[in-house]
């Protein structure tokens, strides 16, 4: 592993997330949105459940949410990078392919793990309590998640080669996945085929968990579907094969 | 001792034989040039060359690693300036710098240095910390031949480096490709649709749809044109003609009330036909041979000019558009 090109990659992404500020400031406003619009909206329909409302429900999935846009549009910088050419830059440097993802996974990893714990700070305005202990392990979750998701959309940005499928990618990709992913519905109540779609995608795993840690009980309609360790497990199962495909990915010739 | 070597290079994309069975060699310290029209796919033998690519069948090696098979080996090898910028416009000269130097693992106490005398190089130092975007065409070129050399590469690759600049930056940006050699011990190869630019380059490759039509020094080359012509017009066209030939070994005639000749230094040429004949000199003009003249010679056709295609159109036009926006 080439730690210079994997921290300089890093380096890179964050400066540039820095000094774009409307970023910045959609990937903070759209879970704001979200949360209280949606969530607030729906509160007055949705009965509370075992003293559970539903804004307090969707509050993971709106992490989720959070991590998804930004990790995804972290690594879908990629067809920009080849669009505008830099990424030629990168693949002609003797780097190893497996580097440059672990950089970009890194880079989604840190600019979504900001972001979501900006939206995590927003905890007592639902009314909700948590430990330090539930917080931190919250943020640890997001990151392992914000990871897990930029190495997938590594592996989607190596099979793309210009931004006119960046819209493709959030309409038939993106945004099912969030709300295949039990964001907004526990994944238990859903019709059998949609179910299996949900257990095949990575973000229900990180929404899950972080609801095990949120909002941490053991029965009832609105508690989570898995157990934290096989949620956790997964999700770093499923990151290691991404960085491993999206680093092969790339690695092929024409 | 040879630094690149081609053999039977092939690379075929569906049925377009962008490269068709090409072979050549590239002598250390030199300044190799490849010249083409649009398409002939010398962007195509610079992307197999520097890894990107893989051949279809045939071999190319590099300072002695098979371009193909050793990539890690032949990348820490060489630099280069792509056709297309590529840099990244939302970073500073001196950030894209330092990238670089990171990717290529330069030594952390050798970076700044590196890279302060890159940008004193090509003349960037007081814009080194503006964001790229804020650059004309002819700044990021030089930056990006700068950003090639921080790693001090054995090759250095300019996939048409002086393209889109105005006449006055072109030279400017020549004359300083023509030092590097010299001033960094680093092999240059390049392309290039100007029969100028090849003339500085020790040997020149012609391409032509995939096929090296012509290969060999400038002198080489002109032979086959037949070097630059020399029209003269004169009081008494016969008189000077035979006047010509005593100080002059070259075919003489006359056309079209002048007289032409041509000479493979036909700057040199001038001087020696005024001091003979003059007085009855009434105009001199000299035509060089251009890339188009070997072209038509060698197969029979114009060279196409250089255009934007749409595609380039189009994606100068996004650009600008994400520029403004
Ligand atoms: N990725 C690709 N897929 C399909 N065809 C390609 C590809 N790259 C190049 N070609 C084709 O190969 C041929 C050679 O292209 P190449 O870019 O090497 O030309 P070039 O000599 O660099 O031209 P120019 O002076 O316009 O840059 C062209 O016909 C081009 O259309
Ligand atoms: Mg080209």
């Amino acid at each position: 592993m080439e730690f210079n090109a994997i921290y300089v990659i890093v380096v890179r992404e964050f400066k540039k997330f820095i000094r774009e500020r409307s970023r910045l400031f959609s990937a903070i406003a759209r879970p704001l949105l979200w949360l209280f619009i949606v969530g607030g909206g729906m509160s007055r329909i949705v009965p509370a459940g075992e003293g559970v409302s539903y804004i307090q429900f969707i509050f993971p999935g709106i992490l989720g949410l959070t991590i998804l846009f930004s990790s995804i549009f972290s690594s879908i910088s990629i067809i920009w990078d080849k669009e505008f050419g830099f990424m030629k830059e990168i693949l002609v440097a003797p780097v190893s392919r497996f580097s440059v993802v672990v950089g970009k996974a890194t880079s989604g990893m840190i600019i979504s793990t900001i972001q979501a714990v900006i939206v995590l700070g927003l905890f007592p305005f639902i009314g909700l309590q948590l430990s330090f202990v539930q917080f931190f392990s919250a943020v640890l979750i997001c990151a392992l998640l914000g990871f897990t998701i930029a190495s997938f959309g590594i592996l989607l940005a190596s099979y793309y080669e210009s931004y006119e499928s960046f819209s493709v990618i959030m309409n038939f990709i993106v945004m099912p996945m969030f709300f295949l992913s039990g964001a907004m519905y526990p994944v238990k109540l859903l019709p059998s085929v949609l179910k299996i779609a949900a257990k095949a995608n990575p973000l229900t795993y990180g929404i899950d968990a972080l609801r095990n840690v949120i909002l941490p009980m053991e029965t009832g309609r609105m508690s989570s579907d898995f157990s934290i360790y096989s949620d956790v497990l997964i999700i770093i199962a499923i990151a290691v094969v991404f960085v491993f495909v999206g680093g092969k990915a790339f690695e092929r010739k024409q | 001792m040879k630094i690149i070597t081609v053999k039977n290079l092939v690379k075929t994309f569906g049925h377009i034989r962008a490269v068709d069975d090409i072979s050549f060699d590239v002598e250390e310290g030199s300044i190799f040039g490849f010249l083409g029209p649009n398409g002939a796919g010398k962007t195509t033998t610079i992307n197999i060359l520097c890894t990107l690519l893989a051949p279809t069948s045939g071999h190319a090696s590099l300072n002695g690693h098979d371009c193909n098979k050793e990539s890690a080996e032949v990348r820490k090898s060489i630099g280069i300036v792509f056709q297309d910028s590529s840099l990244d416009k939302d970073l500073t000269a001196r950030e894209n710098l330092l990238f670089h130097a990171y990717l290529y693992n330069v030594d952390k106490s050798e970076r700044k240095k590196r890279i302060g005398d890159a940008l004193s190089f090509v003349d960037l130092e007081d814009r080194a910390d503006d964001l790229v975007r804020k650059f004309s065409g002819g700044m990021k070129r030089r930056l990006e031949v700068a950003r090639g050399l921080i790693h001090r590469p054995k090759v250095l690759f300019l996939d048409e480096p002086t393209l889109g600049l105005d006449p006055q930056s072109r030279a400017n940006l020549w004359e300083f490709i023509t030092e590097l050699p010299r001033k960094h011990a680093v092999t240059i190869f390049m392309t290039t649709h100007y029969m100028e630019e090849a003339e500085a380059c020790d040997n020149i490759a012609v391409i032509d749809k995939g096929k090296i039509i012509a290969l060999g020094s400038p002198t080489d080359l002109k032979k086959i044109i037949g070097g630059d012509i020399i029209y003269i017009k004169t009081d008494d066209n016969k008189k000077a003609m035979s006047d010509i030939k005593k100080v002059i070994e070259a075919d003489v005639s006359e056309k079209d009330g002048e007289i032409y000749l041509s000479s493979l230094k036909g700057d040199l040429c001038i001087p020696v036909i005024i001091r003979e004949i003059g007085e009855r000199v009434i105009s001199v003009r000299m035509q060089r041979p251009t890339l188009n003249d070997v072209f038509l010679k060698l197969t029979g056709k114009e060279i196409r000019d250089e255009t934007a295609t749409p595609e380039d159109n189009i994606k100068e036009a996004v650009r600008s558009y994400r520029r403004r926006h």
